[in-house]
This record gives C-alpha cells, structure tokens and sequence, in this order.
C-alpha cells in the first residue's frame, strides 16, 4: 500500500491552486541493477483530480516524470471548505485517492 | 528529473551528467559555457525547493514516533532527545549533547537507537536493519524519524554546548578528526573542506573550517537527496564522504561520528536551523 | 602570524568583548594536542569496520599523513616542508629509459573515471585517477573541479622536454615530494594506479597531440 500523498490546496479570488506531493518509485524499466538485470517498470499511468464531482485535471504520465514526483496546478471554481480529490493509477493498476479540503 | 546513473558509479559522474544535461550544449571551451552550467544548476535547485519529497519522511516519521513497537509495545513518546522526555520541538538544534543516563554524548541518530533499545526493547541488530533506505519497498524507519524530528526544530538557531566536558572533549576530538589525513588517497576532510570557493566536478563545496560555510552546510542536513530519491541524515553523509575519501566504512552512531558531529554543529551555531532541505 | 592563528586570536579577543562570531577556542598547549589526536586516532580504530577491499589498516597514517594532519589546514613551516619533501622525493620510481609518455587517450579515460579503491568499488574493477574531480584538463570538459590548478596547456606553458615530462611523472607519483602536505593524491606511492596508467596520464599532460595542449 503506497504512502498517502500530501495535498495542499488553496483558492484566490476564482482560481484554486493545488499542489499534491506523491510516494512513488516511478521506475523507468530501463535501469539494470548490480547483477544486469533490468529493473521492471513501474509508474504512475494516469492522474485524476476532482472538485465537487467534476474532472479538473486528467493527465497522462510516463517514466518520464521523476521518483516521488510533485504536481502544481491551478483550476478556475474552488471555494473554502469544498474537497479536491487526486487519484493516480500505475502500471501494475495500484491506485490510490486521497483527498484535500480547500483553505 | 532523475539522473539514472547506473550502480556503481560515482556521485561525481552522475552530477557531471546532469550538469552536461542541463547546461553544456555549447561545446566551445569559453569559461562563459563552463559557469553557465553552473547557473543553470542553481536554477534546478530553486526550482526543486517547492514539493520537497522530505514531507512524505516527516508524516512517517511521525508515525512511527508515535506508534507502539518493539518487544515492550511502547512507542517514542518518552524518549528524551535533550529538553525532557518526549519534546520534539527544538531539539535537534542543541544536538549532540551529554545525556547522564546513557554517560555519553550523543547526537540524534544514536540517541533513537538508544531510546529504541530502552523504551522499545529492540536488539541492537534490529534498530539497525535497515538504517538507510533504498527504493519504496526498503525504507528506513530510522531516516523517517530523523525527518520527523529535525522538522521541529525548522527556524530554531543552532545552539551546541560544550558546557559538559565530554562535550568539550568530543569537539576537541571532531576537531582532530576532521584533520585527519588517511587512506590511500590520503584525504582527509579538510581536503576537500578546508578552502573557500572550490568544488569538486560543478559540485560547489562549503568550507566547514569557517563560521558561514558550517552554518550554510550543517542546517541543510537531513535532505532529500534527488539523485538518491532518499531522505538522507547527516550520520549518512558522514557515512558517505568516509566512502569516498576510500575509509573502511563509518559505523553508524560511532563515537567518531558523533565527535565530527559536535564540531560541524557547534560551528554553526547561531544560524537558523533550515531542514529537511532538498539537494541534487 | 598565519591567517589560522589570527583567526583564532581574533575569536578569542571579540568573545571578550561579547561579540558573536567562531566558538572562542581555549589555547592549548601542544601536549594536550598530542593527547587529543592520540584520542582521536583510538576513536577511529572503534568507529569503523572493514568493508571490501577497505580495511582497518587505511586508518594507520604514515609519516607524511601524521605530520601533515597536525598543520589544522595550514602550510607546513619550511623546516617541516623540507622534511616531508624529502621524504617523499625518495619514494620516486621512474618508468625505465625514461619513456615515460603513453597514450593519452586512454589517459583521458583515467582522468574522468572516479573510482577506484572505494570499499564500494569492485576490486577487480577500473581504477581511476579522477584528475577532473580537481583540475581543468582537456578543454572539451565543462565540467571539472577548483581544488586544484587548471592544467589546461600544461605542457604548452612549461615545454614538452624530458625535464618537464619527469615533473609530470613525478606529481602524479608522489605530489608530496614537491609540494608537503599536498591536497592531492600519491598516486604511484600508494599504488593507486599502474605505472602503465602513470605514463597514460602523463602523455594527457604532455603529448603535443593530447587536447590538454591544443
């Protein structure tokens, strides 16, 4: 069971500014170890954010983006107290949601 | 961004590739070329400040810290880092320091393995399992918990005594020790720490023989080391230069880590204490 | 009076006067060094462990390396530079027949490989003599270390003699032997590298063709 993310969210004015901090090895599958052996792949594939219900962000990731990776990002809507949902899912199809309240 | 260096190969080169990564397009030998890949690291660094994986170690930390473990089924709450048992807040900036009941000084690394072993019951063996970590499926618990406590001491000056005189001893000692030529390299710390402005490869180095350069060294340690993807205590980066400098390798919570310790901290003394940090 | 000394002279007259600078350091009497470093070289001994090819015996200091661990990161006087100069100037093997240049591509290899005779390392594995941890060679390299002097266009400046190629042999075999208490490396003495990888690295510094002196 992966480490539960960190979220931070907060609204100015009509926009809310997200930043969610992820636990995730994020393994290319092109790493060999000691021994030669390739280190199989494993990365966060997909990334859902939600507020109040509705899809604020979907996103597409690869081996690519880095170990324990940090996204920021802002959506027009939010207010005090409404909850912002992050979901990702890997390549193995581990999942994880946690949520934030927005300050 | 990750630099995937294969295992077995030096920090050096990998901070030599990222730096050619990021910065050394040009492959004219202009000294302009050459400070631009320096500036453009600068400018990764600040860029990494935000999102610091570090907080992920300090909420485990935290977790462990207070969870009951161990043979005896206690958790750490009582353990006594310096300002009464169970006070977290500030005290990593007045470690290391006498603790009467174990008779020794000690800095943070060994006195959880002491309250681990007094409060917790674990075997020496088992405290020290897994003391650093190495991918997801391999954490150290021990790198949660310095996260977790050092946090609490963020903003607070540093401020080691050496009012006891083992605690005077041990600096007098971490003095020598950081003199200390050896090995086939003949490196002591002061090789690569005892001068202003130089670095080794793009990587810029403190001198930890003045004021300024152990403050700015000393309150950025622990840090998530990117290259690394681990959060890394200064008992790790003692470990770590020991290596380099080709030392048999450091025991954890030894006695000479403890004494360079108690030189590095005290040296920086009055500056505001700023970790956990990020670094490359 | 060297700039240490002032340093500590002047932390000890500022604490007096209560301003806030280096922890003021007590003045002590040169037995109670010696005792401090015998302590300390004990510590040591207890608070490490062999590991691969490092063991305990790495710990144990020459000469050169107790005398030069007493200077706190100063310059040796000149009685005590003489000495270990000396001393380390006898250690010096030359390649037979004075052929002491190789190939200095492979001597750019030597140059920017880093390990070597780490407890991490394979002992069967390359060993290198990391020489861009510290200096500018070739011109191509951006990135490089300060610790020591650029050697860019070492052979351009000083001549591409056998009296400068002897120079160049000698600093990578013993560095001390010019310079006590030098930051780098005795690379022959130690038996860091091969005399084969010595005379690699030379040709680096030397051969007209090598890039360090284009």
């Amino acid at each position: 069971m992966a480490d539960p993310m960190k979220i931070r969210a907060n609204v100015t004015g009509d926009t809310t500014e997200v930043k969610v901090l992820m636990s995730h090895e994020m393994e290319t599958g092109q790493r060999k170890d000691a021994q030669g052996k390739t280190i199989p792949a494993w990365f966060i594939q997909s990334v859902t954010a939600t507020w109040n219900g509705n899809t604020v962000l979907a996103a597409q990731w690869g081996p690519a983006v880095s170990k324990n990776p940090f996204l920021s990002f802002k959506f027009k809507g939010g207010a005090k107290g409404d909850k912002v949902l992050i979901t990702w899912v890997d390549n193995r199809g581990d999942k994880r949601t946690d949520e934030a309240t927005i300050a | 961004m990750r630099t995937f260096v294969a295992p077995g190969m030096g920090t050096l080169l990998g901070a030599a590739l990222l730096a050619t990564a990021l910065g050394g397009a040009a492959v004219a030998p202009a000294l302009l070329a050459q400070s631009s890949a320096v500036d453009e690291i600068a400018k990764y660094r600040a860029a990494l400040q935000d999102g610091n994986p570090a907080e992920l170690w300090e909420a485990r930390g935290e977790g462990i810290w207070k969870q009951k473990r161990g043979p005896k089924q206690a958790t750490l709450e009582q353990c006594d880092i310096g300002l009464g048992p169970g006070v977290v807040k500030g005290a990593y900036a007045r470690l290391p320091r006498y603790f009467a009941d174990a008779d020794r000084v000690m800095d943070l690394e060994s006195r959880l393995l002491w309250c681990m072993a007094t409060l917790q019951g674990f075997s020496d063996a088992d405290s020290r399992k897994q003391l650093f970590g190495n991918g997801n499926d391999r954490k150290s618990d021990m790198e949660a918990l310095v996260a977790y406590v050092t946090s609490e001491s963020r903003g607070t000056p540093m401020n080691v005594g050496i009012a006891h005189p083992k605690e005077a001893e041990m600096y007098r000692v971490g003095e020598r020790i950081f003199y200390f030529r050896g090995g086939p390299h003949d490196f002591g710390c002061v090789t690569c720490h005892g001068d202003d402005a130089k670095r080794i490869r793009l990587q810029e180095l403190p001198n930890l023989t003045t004021k300024e350069g152990a403050q700015k060294a000393y309150t950025t340690w622990p840090a998530y080391r990117v290259s690394q993807g681990e959060l890394r205590s200064f008992q790790w980066r003692l470990y770590d230069c020991f290596r380099q400098q080709r030392f048999p390798e450091l025991i954890f919570g030894s006695d000479a880590s403890i004494a360079l310790t108690t030189f590095l901290a005290r040296n920086a003394n009055g500056a505001p204490f700023d970790a956990p940090a990020i670094k490359r | 009076m060297n700039a240490r000394t002032v340093l500590a002279v002047t932390s000890v007259v500022l604490a007096v006067v209560g301003c806030s600078t280096a922890p003021s350091k007590p003045v002590v009497s040169s037995v109670e060094r010696e005792e401090t470093a015998a302590k300390a070289s004990a510590m040591l001994k207890t608070s490490f462990k062999a590991n691969g090819q490092a063991g305990l015996d790495r710990l144990d200091q020459d000469e050169t390396q107790r005398a030069c661990s007493a200077l706190d990161g100063n310059a040796p006087s000149k009685e005590v530079a003489e000495k270990i100069e000396k001393l380390n100037l006898a250690t010096l093997k030359y390649p037979a027949e004075d052929k002491l240049l190789g190939d200095w591509k492979n001597g750019e290899k030597i140059a920017q490989e880093g390990r070597g005779k780490q407890f991490s390392d394979d002992p069967a594995g390359p060993v290198g003599a990391n020489c861009y941890a510290c200096h500018q060679l070739a011109p191509q390299e951006l990135s490089y270390g300060t610790i020591g002097p650029s050697l860019y266009q070492f052979a351009k400046l000083r001549g591409y003699g056998i009296e400068t190629q002897r120079y160049a042999y000698g600093k990578i075999y013993n560095p001390d032997a010019y310079a006590a208490c030098s930051n780098m490396p005795r690379f022959g003495h130690n038996g860091i590298l091969t005399e084969q990888q010595m005379k690699d690295v030379t040709a680096l510094l030397m051969d007209p063709a090598s890039p360090v002196n284009k």
